[in-house]
């Protein structure tokens, strides 16, 4: 474990596999969103199902309490190493060629900032729709309705959908890298991966997207 | 044909540099780029001036001599070394810009010429096989699958060169390391040693300074050789599995 979190390659390891746990989150988390569609009573239940999940083994919301633990410690670790390996690489080339071209993709090229910002919008999100803190409403045990009266905010929706872009250029990079640095070598996998990784892309930026843009329509009101 | 070149200058490895115009006329297409320099250097000594230092041996594109950074690109527009590179593919009148190597791990030494030192150090911790020299054994005495001596040999097609490290924006030297891991690694040959050497050469990699790989692909971009990017994979693999049984 120590060799692993020593090396370049260790800490991208870490990278790779906090960010695919992330990545499976995101999944449920957005498919679970589209239940706004369907009325309070199908996602302010599932809300609450949440919460039940795993009794009687587990008490009330203990599942949700672990589930974010680990969530914390893989947004923690993919931070901490992708700062400490930037700043390596920023190091290791302290001279620009005087004569610049474009390098890589806007995905590849915005890894870095795209991080800052979602770090900066789990924040938000975190204060916004899990304490309430910043959501007009906030009242606990009624996501339907809060989500309503936050997309009420221009800001609100500025801010959610810069950061499912960002998480969409983010994905977009950072399936197929994980990919790699996973050891993902059989030929022809890398025009499938980079395939997943745009489908899964648009997939999670157009689902989240979904739900400012149901409110804002009056779709879901 | 008639050309402006703008090179970089450094008199020494602590001294200031700075890109230089000068001008070259009578250029053949059909010269390669060190011909061209060597032109200009043939001018510049009549005149008095010091040549531009930059590296060159075999001129046949095998030793991994030459390398500079031509127009923002490692080795110029074409995918092969610098020497190999010919005028033909500029036009008259072009206005070239021409640098050295640039990563922390590749000090200038002097103008065009970088010390690659580091490189040597990556393999000495571990590009080799432990094994009593003398008369070369019979060729079959270790069988070699098919698979397995082709995939070394796209490997083993490394020159080392650093065009790889001069490329990426992270100044990453992954590719070269993974092609020489990998070239052992697959073979018979480089089994017993297998993880010390990915272990080894890694750790050597990153006390050199390079940056870490950020998967952009512009080494195996300008690689002149083909190395293929998931030659990188490869040794992440190989690296995670050496590190597993640590």
């Amino acid at each position: 474990m120590r060799t692993l979190w020593g090396s370049t390659i260790g800490k991208k390891t870490v990278m790779a596999v906090t960010g695919l746990l992330m990545l499976a989150y995101l999944l449920v988390h957005m498919f679970a969103n589209l239940k706004v569609f369907f009325g309070p009573e199908e996602m302010n239940g599932y809300a609450h199902w949440l919460r039940t999940l795993g009794e009687p083994l587990l008490r009330h919301g203990w599942f949700l309490w672990i589930a974010r633990v680990v969530l914390l410690a893989a947004v923690v670790l993919h931070g901490v190493s992708a700062y400490q390996l930037s700043r390596r690489d920023i190091a290791a080339r302290p001279v620009k060629y005087q004569h610049q071209r474009r390098q890589a993709s806007y995905a590849t090229r915005t890894m870095r900032w795209g991080g800052i910002i979602l770090a900066l919008f789990i924040v938000w999100h975190v204060l916004d729709l899990t304490t309430g803190t910043v959501n007009p409403r906030g009242q606990e045990g009624h996501p339907y309705e809060n989500i309503v009266a936050g997309f009420q905010n221009w800001y609100a929706n500025v801010i959610y959908s810069v950061a499912m872009l960002a998480v969409g250029l983010h994905i977009r990079h950072g399936f197929w890298s994980a990919a790699q640095t996973l050891g993902v070598t059989r030929p022809g996998a890398a025009r499938l991966l980079k395939a997943g990784a745009t489908l899964l892309a648009l997939v999670i930026t157009a689902g989240f997207l979904s739900v400012p843009i149901g409110v804002m329509t009056g779709v879901v009101n | 044909m008639n050309l402006t070149l703008r090179i970089w200058r450094q008199q020494n490895a602590s001294a200031d540099g700075e890109m230089r115009t000068y001008q070259v006329s009578g250029i053949s297409p059909d010269m390669s780029f060190l011909e061209m320099l060597d032109t200009l250097n043939e001018t510049l000594i009549e005149r008095d001036e010091e040549p531009v230092a930059f590296d060159h041996d075999c001129r046949e594109g095998i030793c991994g001599a030459c390398g500079m950074v031509i127009n923002g690109q490692a080795h110029g527009p074409e995918r092969t070394t610098t020497c190999q590179l010919h005028m033909r593919h500029f036009a008259d009148g072009d206005t070239i810009d021409i640098e050295p190597w640039r990563a922390a791990a590749f000090p200038v030494v002097r103008d065009l010429v970088v010390d690659r030192s580091a490189f040597d150090r990556v393999i000495g911790a571990g590009g080799y096989i432990t094994a009593p020299t003398g008369a070369a054994p019979e060729a079959h005495a270790t069988p070699v699958p098919k698979p397995a001596a082709d995939a070394a040999f796209t490997h083993a097609e490394c020159i080392g060169c650093g065009a790889c490290v001069a490329a990426c924006p992270n100044g990453s030297a992954m590719l070269f390391t993974s092609a020489k891991v990998n070239h052992l690694n697959v073979l018979p040959q480089g089994a017993p040693e297998r993880e010390s050497r990915v272990l080894g050469m890694v750790e050597q990699m990153d006390a050199e300074g390079f940056g870490g790989c950020t998967l952009t692909g512009e080494c195996a971009t300008a690689c002149p050789k083909g190395i293929p990017m998931p030659s990188i994979a490869a040794m992440n693999r190989e690296y995670v599995r050496a590190a597993a049984k640590r």
